[in-house]
Formats: C-alpha cells, structure tokens, sequence
C-alpha cells in the first residue's frame, strides 16, 4: 500500500444525550486526532451529533450471523470486508 | 443441483422478502461487482460534479448565494464520501476505485461534461440535475443493499436542500432584470437534454439493467425514471414562464403523461465515450488535485507513525 | 510619522468613523480568507479535507456577513451587506496583506491559517466582553469556530513540519515566505485612539501570539523566524498588493455587470 493512502476509521456518532452512539459510516485519516476532526466536519456538518467515536476498521470483530441464516456463513470475523483485508492484483478478474 | 446453485437461489428468495443484504452475508460474485461498479459511479459523480459549481463560488453574485453555494458543493463531497464508504463495505478501497476514475475505466454522470459559463446554470443544475439525481435516488433508499441505502437515506435527506436553492436561484433570475431573464433561458435550454439523458440509455439498450431490477439494486426502469421526471418538471418551468426546448413536448391524455421529442442519444454515447466538452478537463483537474496533494497525505502518514513510535516508546518507559 | 509608503493616508478618525473601521478590519479579514479558502473546494489533498477547508471558509464569510450587516445599518440609506462586498473598491478594503496573499500550496494556505487564526483566536477570546454588544455577540460565536480553526492550522503546521523531509522543508519555506506579513495584524493604528478600551488593541495581542507560535513551530521542529524581521503593513489603510485587484476582480465580476439586478 502506497504511503500516501490514509487508513480507514469506522465513525459512531451519539445524536442526543441518552442516546447511545451509532453507526454513521466510515473516513479516512492517518490518526485518531484527525480521524475525530474528520468525522466532525463530514458526519456533523448539521450538528447532528454531540459525541464521536473513532474506530480502526481494522480493530472490529463481529459476531457471524444468526444461527437461522447459516446459509450466509461469513468468510471473516470482520464487520466489513474491507480493502485492507484483500491483496488482489488488478489484473485478476471476477474477484 | 450444486451448492452454488442453491446459494444463489437463496440470495434471490432472500433478496424477494425484501431483506437487506449486509456486507459479511453472502452475495453472488456478480451482485457484488455490481454494487461496487453502481456505487463507486455514483461516488464519482457527486465529487466530478462539485468541479462545475465550484467554478461559480468566488463569483457569486451576493454573500448570501456565496454561502448556499458553498455549503451545497460541501454537502456533495460529503455524499460522496458517504458512498465510498458503502462501497469500501464490499471490499473495494477509495484509492483503488479513484484510480479507475482516473484512468477512464470508471465512469460518473455524464452531465458534468458539460461546462457552466453562466451563474444561471447554478440554478438549472440544481433544479434539473439534482431533481433528475433525487429522482434516482429516492429509489436508492430502497435498494437491497444494507449500507447503500442507509447512505442513500441520508443523502435524500440533505439533497431536497439543493433542489430547493437551485429552483430559488431560477426563480430570482426569471423575476429579475431581462438580461436575468434571457439567462434563465439560455440556460435551461443548455441543460433539458442532458437531463433527461441522465437516466442513461432506454430500456431496450440497458444491458444491466434486467439483472439490477432482479435483485432491487435498481427498483424503477431508466424509461420510468425518466418520464417521472419529465412529469414533475414541466409545470415546474411553466410557473417559471420558461419553455422547455422540445416543440414535441404534448400532454398525453390517454397515457396520462407527458410525451416528448427524441434524445440524441448519439451526444449521449459520445459524452460518455469522453468526448464531451469537459470530460477531459474534469479528469486533468481531479489527477492535478490528488497528484499535489501527495505529499501531504505522505507527511500526514509520517507524522501519525512518528506519533505512535513515540507513545510506544512512552509506553514501555512507564 | 516620516516619508514613507504609507506617507499619504488618513490617520484621523471621529469615534463614529472609529467603529466603523473596526468592524470593516475584521469583516474584511474574514470575507478575504474565506474567499480565498474557498478556492480549495474540489483541489484538496484528500476528500476529508476538502469538506474541512469548505467549513472554515463558510465560517468566515458567515462571520462577514454579520459585520457587513451591522455596518450597513451603521451607513444607512440603500447600504447592505453585498454593496459593502460588491462594490467598494480595493482602496477601500481594510483587510490585513496577510489576507489576500495568493493560497499557493497547502503549506503555504496553512501558514497564512496558522498565523491569521491564533490571532483570531485570542482576539475573539477578549473582544467577547466588547462594550457594543453586536460585537461581543459575533465574538462569542467566532469564538466556537476560531478555536477549531486555530487548532486545525496549528495541527497541520506540526504534522507537515514533523512529517517527510519534504514537508519539513515545504512548510519551512512557507512560514518564512509568509512572516512579513505577520506583523500587520498587531499594527497599532489611530483610530484605536477613538476607541474605549474594551476594544482589544491588536498590538496587545503579539506576545501571546509569538508565544504561541512559538510553541508550535517548536513543536513542529520547526526554525521560528526572528520577530524583528521587517513587516509590510498598509492593509489597514487601504494600500494593498496586486494580488487584491484580482480577487476583487473575480468576485465582484458578475454583481457589477448587473448592478441593478437582485439574486
């Protein structure tokens, strides 16, 4: 991965007090402290949040789907099948 | 009868009961190429399409415009952002998918080919494009994919905004002065027909369009979008007392809707193939953009892995 | 004062003209930044930034156009906010050089943010307590928007000059180039003179301000140039570069071919 990428952060944001925080999206930024700032300007341009949790993409472990939906047994233990998990030549193709 | 088979049988009945599909559920191969062509497309548009209205900001006519028009091209980079992000939940990275963009191999809208000599486009792309891109993706809000249309939901949400400023900026112009009013014209007479082929090609010559509809990524036909929206915006200029360019435009009694003349879909394939008044200039600006930006998202990186050495290092001291 | 650049301009003020070039300094301050921000929108290094840039740039012509509101009512007659942007001439544009310098790099653009927001910063900070109440009221909500503003340009400062030795050395070049016209936002001035004292006099804030930049050129291993540099001034008296011709030019281009018109 070329440097000048910046790694991916999963964003929570809790809208109210009382709430709890939830699932917005994801940014790029190369730390947490712009991770934060990020989220702020992209996630809250019309105030909808007080709190923000930043998350490596990378850190998240989820559980596999219900037991009744086995059909879709997942290939990873990842929230998201993202791009940092796949080293793919862009020449393979049907990937 | 293979397991694939059964699989893909699933998916299908899945998809029918109209449950969302998440990222970690299986998915045909096929769905997921789909997805990340439609979406990364869709990215791509909302970013390409700031470049025509940021060519009118440091001109707004009043601080007022100034503003709206700042925030309303702020809010499409923030659109497509929030769409790269669905589409990274199929496994696709960002700087992969501006890649592809840059090389050609990946198309956006073809609307924005075209150039904005004048504040009163502004209005018209507010109110013809963003009313054509809401048609869509009001539609989009239902998609099967989970992540593509909790985007879609809050896109919705913040586009009605730019519909509403660009008629705004049309209305002013048309209760204006008569050069405002001649600007209003020539300006919706540039911008009609590129309009209406933002639904992209006919139903007859959709190719992927029968398989979009099969698993609801696409809920509505390109024909069926398109003639919603003829529908919606026709009185919308005649309370403006502008003429929509079409001397075949007739209401169709019979049919309840309106009939309108052909689209030179020879124009249409030519923009897309990249041979419309700006292609080449959109993509030249973008590369220009990302390429002196290198260094600076290098020397953020450097610095973030400086900072994380040094609280190792903290760390181990303690 | 002796012969000089600055040889011909007005240094008298009644109180009534006093205030009003109060509130054209920061207005002018703030719609040159922001119009010169705005520029970055769709030529960021990154989409996260892009959005970034746009935010502080609407927050500085927002902030301006509370000013130039309060100052049309101040003028009178058919005076509004976007007569007072449109149509005044360079001559009359009260904004620091600092302001209008051209956006170059990102390194570039984020030494004139850096050095014009810590400014902002404590400024907004202290005029919160102003005695005419428009100004206390715009103070308290800059203050808001300045503080992240200030952090933002501070941050990227550090990032850039602790990065790649190529940043290292960009964001070096970018300080140095940009230190002359530093000094101008401490200018004293006479019409001050007209002023109470809970009108914060610029000069007052230049210590913190070394201090602070100080800190964060440190920080950002980074050479701090030398305070007794020579500092270019004439902003404040309406005699500016060559580069406010043009952004006055671009700006007000489409208003002033349609004078008559409302948008």
């Amino acid at each position: 991965m070329s440097t000048t990428n910046w790694k991916l952060w999963e964003v929570f944001l809790r809208s109210k007090n009382g709430l709890s925080h939830k699932h917005v999206g994801s940014l790029h930024a190369p730390d947490s402290n712009m991770a934060i700032k990020n989220a702020r300007d992209v996630y809250t341009r019309r105030s909808e949040g007080i709190s923000i949790w930043v998350v490596p993409s990378e850190e998240i472990t989820a559980s596999s789907p219900d037991e009744k939906e086995a059909l879709f047994t997942p290939s990873d233990d990842k929230v998201y099948r993202h791009p940092t998990f796949y080293d793919i030549p862009d020449d393979v193709q049907h990937m | 009868m293979g397991t694939n088979v059964s699989l893909e049988d699933k998916f299908q009945s899945y998809v029918d009961a109209e449950k969302k599909v998440e990222p970690k559920n299986w998915m045909p191969e096929k769905y997921r190429r789909t997805l990340i062509r439609q979406i990364s497309q869709h990215a791509h548009s909302e970013i390409i399409g700031m470049q025509p209205e940021a060519n009118w900001i440091t001109r707004a006519p009043s601080l007022r415009a100034k503003l709206i028009l700042l925030a309303k091209v702020q809010d499409e980079a923030g659109h497509g952002l929030y769409l790269y992000s669905s589409a990274e939940t199929l496994g696709e990275p960002r700087d992969k998918m501006i890649a592809d963009l840059q090389s050609g191999k990946a198309k956006y809208s073809s609307i924005f080919n075209y150039p904005t000599p004048s504040w009163a486009d502004m209005g018209t792309i507010g109110w013809l494009v963003d009313g054509a891109a809401i048609q869509n993706q009001v539609m989009l809000t239902r998609t099967s994919y989970g992540p593509y249309a909790r985007a879609m939901v809050k896109i919705c949400k913040e586009e009605s905004f730019h519909q509403r400023q660009g008629y705004e900026v049309v209305m002013k112009l048309t209760q204006g002065t008569p050069e405002q009013i001649e600007m209003a014209q020539e300006s919706l007479n540039r911008w009609w027909w590129p309009s209406l082929m933002m639904f992209g090609p006919s139903d007859d010559n959709s190719p992927n369009s029968e398989q979009s509809m099969l698993w609801k990524i696409k809920r509505k036909s390109n024909d069926t979008l398109r003639q919603e929206f003829v529908d919606k915006t026709v009185p919308q200029a005649e309370y403006l007392g502008l003429t929509i360019p079409d001397k075949d435009l007739v209401w169709n009694e019979s049919r309840g809707h309106y009939d309108f003349g052909d689209i030179n879909w020879d124009e249409f394939y030519q923009v897309v193939k990249g041979n419309g008044p700006c292609n080449k200039e959109r993509i030249a600006h973008h590369v220009k953009a990302h390429e002196d930006g290198a260094w600076v998202r290098e020397a953020a990186n450097a610095f973030a892995e400086k900072q994380a050495k040094r609280k190792n290092k903290e760390a181990s001291a303690a | 004062m002796a012969g000089g650049w600055l040889n011909g301009v007005k240094r008298d003020f009644t109180s009534e003209e006093a205030l009003k070039e109060y509130f054209f300094f920061l207005a002018d301050d703030a719609l040159m930044l922001g119009q010169q921000l705005s520029k970055w929108c769709s030529k960021g290094p990154v989409l996260e930034q892009d959005i970034a840039i746009i935010n502080t740039s609407l927050d500085h012509i927002g902030r301006a156009r509370l000013l130039y509101q309060e100052l049309a009512k101040m003028e009178g007659g058919a005076v509004t906010e976007d007569t007072l942007a449109y149509f005044r001439d360079h001559l009359k544009f009260r904004n620091a050089l600092l302001l209008e310098q051209p956006n170059g790099h990102w390194g570039d653009t984020i030494a004139r943010s850096f050095f014009f927001d810590t400014f902002n910063f404590y400024l907004f900070d202290k005029l919160r307590s102003c005695s005419n109440k428009t100004l206390a009221g715009v103070a308290e909500k800059a203050l808001k928007e300045v503080s992240y503003q200030a952090q933002w340009s501070a941050e990227w400062v550090i990032r850039l000059g602790d990065g790649t030795d190529e940043s290292h050395h960009k964001m070096q070049e970018s300080i140095n180039r940009l230190w002359m016209w530093s000094g101008e936002l401490f200018e004293a001035h006479p019409m001050f003179d007209m002023l109470d004292d809970s009108f914060v006099r610029f000069e007052s804030l230049r210590e913190v301000w070394l201090h602070k930049t100080g800190e964060v050129l440190k920080e950002a291993t980074l050479v701090i140039p030398s305070p007794e540099l020579w500092m270019q001034t004439g902003g404040r008296y309406g005699i500016h570069t060559s580069e406010l011709g043009f952004i006055l030019a671009e700006m007000q281009s489409l208003a002033r071919t349609h004078p008559e018109a409302t948008w």
